[in-house]
């Protein structure tokens, strides 16, 4: 059986049991049916009527259940598995499950150049890539040794981008925690908020998602005329739509039933998980590197860190709304420092590392600049070569080992670069704060009602995508 | 004419320490060493150095200063399947690694290791600290795996250190260093002494690949050293549930070492095949 013509890629082969309804297992959703163990028995939920299943297991007399949350759940965050063990509505024992979003990005970045790894790495954890990208660039300049010869306008761009993508971070996990509490009118304004600063990333990088912006050695490009005046407009309109949030949610006693007490996880429980980000300032502990381990030139940046110490899903929460004012208060001095330095450069002077084209669009809609393209063709083979060598092959990076780490939305984010000599990374290790601190989903939910597993989970705020790499 | 100015500043505590301890006159012999110029305000950080003297630590000889090499690059432009023909083709670049660092290692990495030596109790710092390496303005401590555990505890217990922060651990593999392929590295965090940061780096033969697990320390190095084990096949010989995180339990090898392919691994899904990009069928 085949669905193409000879030659084809795709062979179904007979024997499929997910396929064939006369063999057993005839639901591909189901479980197999050598599943059961230790005389255990399964069941299969798959929609439908709850009750029967309730009866039948009232029926069985067991009170011990296990449950597989996941990996295909609408409120776990993607495709997180959470395995829980039910005496009644209590959880007694919760594990998570990952990998089920494994896409192997640090062994395909091994594969590509250095420049390209940004490409890779930037699909980690997509609601954050310019902090991912930041961290690896980040990185790459400290192997390279040019951290202080990044143009000061390249920096101020990346904490601007960085800044608005830890807003509209936290709007998705704002949006995504109210619609799993069931209040969907929050998943729509921060949604829609959030568009408005998609609206500034395609503008400035051409792309909504997935930038590839920023770059070893500063950004790929400078931001477009009226960019400016754009963020500035944003600015007002997000502060108006986060003051709609905040009043959807901060005194609503539905949600502060949900959510205060629940997920609770001390200083000592985050200290001892490496937890960071608004989970661990939820403590009280006001830990950020923007103020601890500046980078990007944070230092110069008027800004607070918010701490709150109730330790619970709702003071991550606030947590998350006031942090979104900071940001507002960085972007703004970003875009007053952006109109001080206009016309500076956004890449640092070094030939050898910065593509020598700042790509610019034509009236046909793509192209390059027309003074390289003059340049490189009429005038210059040298500088053909040069750009040909160094976009196709890239850049060699002298040999050893940095881990640079930056305040991503969820977290410290790190980067473990290891060069060895080459133009291709020889390992690049990304410690994705989801994936460190969904560990701590045991300590917050075990004891706790199945419900309240869900409200922590939202509290973590982890994207598989970033979890899993 | 250094020398001096060091004495007149720390001159006094230096031989109290010295009646005390018995340690000889452990005066640091450089400007840059002396308690006037130490940052920190830790009394102990001052005595500590004083103790164990800033060259407590052996010699270093010419072998570990040199760089360590964990390979090899032909030719110049990484043709190899015999296509160079830029007459460079011959070209043998060694790659190296930064070599063993000689004090003092600058910032607060001199500290560190003062302290360190101190609450270990130098013999000891001796036998498990293989070498320090201090490269881009980041401090790498090469511990012996089998003291691994013992200087864990003390870079999170001792109040001095107190690195109560592990943020996972990270692997790489140089197939080319022989007896020591896997490295497992671990950049640990203090954030009681604002955001500190050094790297603890072990190594193990491929033969061989046990490390103990600092999970007793810090519990939440429980999923990193799966992820570890999953990709390269370290041990960490004390984990409470070491087993595949990321891959599917039954998969065999470990994908982020150098000797295993990227691609070649057919999509299955619902009985359905696809082979892996490298073997589809071509369009040229």
């Amino acid at each position: 059986m085949t669905t193409h013509d000879s030659g084809t890629i795709y062979d179904d082969t007979d024997a499929s049991p997910g396929l064939d309804p006369a063999l057993p297992g005839a639901d591909p959703y189901g479980v197999a049916v050598d599943d059961e163990t230790e005389g255990a028995t399964s069941f299969t939920v798959s929609g439908g009527d709850w009750n029967d299943l309730v009866d039948e297991a009232t029926a069985l007399h067991e009170e011990r259940i296990v449950v597989n949350m996941g990996p295909q759940h609408p409120s776990t965050h993607g495709v997180l598995r959470l395995i829980l063990e039910l005496d009644g509505e209590t959880v007694t024992e919760a594990r998570a499950g990952i990998g089920y979003l494994h896409t192997g990005i640090e062994k395909n970045m091994e594969f590509r150049t250095w420049t390209q790894g940004v490409t890779f790495c930037t699909r980690m954890d997509y609601l954050t890539p310019m902090f991912q990208e930041a961290a690896y660039c980040l990185a790459i300049e400290r192997l390279l040794g040019i951290t202080d010869r990044v143009p000061e306008r390249a920096s101020i761009i990346r904490v601007l981008m960085m800044e608005l993508t830890r807003i509209s971070s936290h709007l998705i996990a704002l949006g995504t925690g109210g619609m799993e509490m069931g209040a969907t009118t929050v998943m729509t304004v921060g949604f829609r908020e959030r568009e408005r600063i998609l609206r500034v990333f395609e503008a400035v990088t051409g792309l909504r998602m997935n930038n590839a912006y920023i770059r070893p050695g500063g950004v790929a490009q400078d931001v477009p005329h009226g960019a400016v005046d754009m963020v500035r407009g944003v600015i007002s309109e997000l502060r108006h739509g986060i003051g709609e949030l905040e009043k959807l949610l901060v005194e609503n006693p539905l949600l502060k039933g949900r959510t205060v007490g629940v997920g609770y996880l001390d200083l000592t429980g985050c200290v001892a998980l490496g937890v960071t980000g608004p989970v661990l300032r939820s403590t009280g502990l006001p830990h950020d590197l923007r103020k601890s381990a500046p980078y990007c030139g944070y230092e110069t940046y008027d800004f607070d860190v918010v701490t709150r110490t109730g330790a619970d899903a709702y003071d991550r929460l606030r947590i998350r709304l006031d942090e979104m004012h900071q940001s507002l208060r960085i972007v703004e001095q970003c875009l007053d420092r952006l109109q001080r330095t206009e016309g500076q450069p956004v890449m640092v002077d070094d030939k050898k590392i910065a593509w020598p084209a700042q790509l610019a669009i034509g009236g046909d809609g793509q192209g390059n600049s027309l003074d390289h393209i003059r340049e490189i063709m009429g005038t210059s083979m040298e500088a053909l070569i040069h750009h040909f060598k160094l976009v196709t092959e890239g850049f060699r990076v002298p040999p050893g080992q940095a881990y640079v780490a930056v305040e991503s939305a969820k977290g410290e984010l790190g980067c473990h670069a290891v060069s060895d000599g080459g133009t291709r990374p020889y390992r690049a290790h990304f410690r994705d704060p989801s994936f460190n601190n969904l560990q701590a989903v045991a300590a917050m939910c075990e004891g706790s009602q199945v419900a309240d597993v869900i409200v922590a989970v939202a509290s973590i705020d982890p994207v598989m995508g970033g979890v899993d790499r | 004419m250094s020398d001096d100015t060091t004495d007149e500043t720390t001159g006094e505590q230096t031989d109290g320490k010295a009646l005390k301890s018995g340690e000889g006159a452990p005066v640091p012999d450089k400007a840059t060493d002396s308690a006037a110029t130490r940052t920190d305000d830790d009394p102990r950080a001052v005595s500590a150095s004083q103790h164990t003297g800033g060259g407590r630590v052996a010699e270093l000889s010419d072998e570990d200063r040199e760089p360590v090499k964990i390979g090899e690059r032909r030719g110049m432009f990484g043709a190899t399947r015999g296509q160079d023909t830029s007459g460079y083709g011959g070209l043998v670049t060694p790659t190296l690694l930064p070599g063993a660092s000689e004090r003092p290692y600058g910032s607060y990495f001199d500290e560190v290791a003062d302290l360190l030596g101190t609450a270990l109790d130098g013999d000891l710092y001796e036998r498990a600290v293989e070498k320090v390496v201090v490269d881009r303005g980041e401090m790498t401590l090469f511990v012996h795996r089998e003291h691994l555990l013992a200087v864990a505890r003390v870079l999170r217990d001792d109040p001095a250190l107190r690195f109560e922060m592990c943020m996972g651990v990270s692997g790489t593999h140089y197939p080319g260093e022989e007896g020591r392929e896997l490295h497992a590295v671990y950049p640990l965090l203090s954030i009681t002494h604002g955001s500190r940061r050094i790297r603890l780096e072990v190594t193990c033969p491929e033969a061989d690949p046990h490390v103990p697990s600092v999970v007793e320390v810090w519990p939440g190095n429980d999923w990193h050293e799966r992820e570890v084990w999953d990709m390269f096949g370290i041990v960490f010989d004390g984990h409470p549930a070491l087993t595949r995180i990321l891959m599917p339990d039954d998969w065999p090898g470990h994908p982020q070492r150098k000797d295993y392919p990227l691609g070649g691994i057919a999509v299955e899904y619902k009985g359905g095949v696809v082979p892996p990009p490298d073997e589809r069928r071509a369009y040229s």
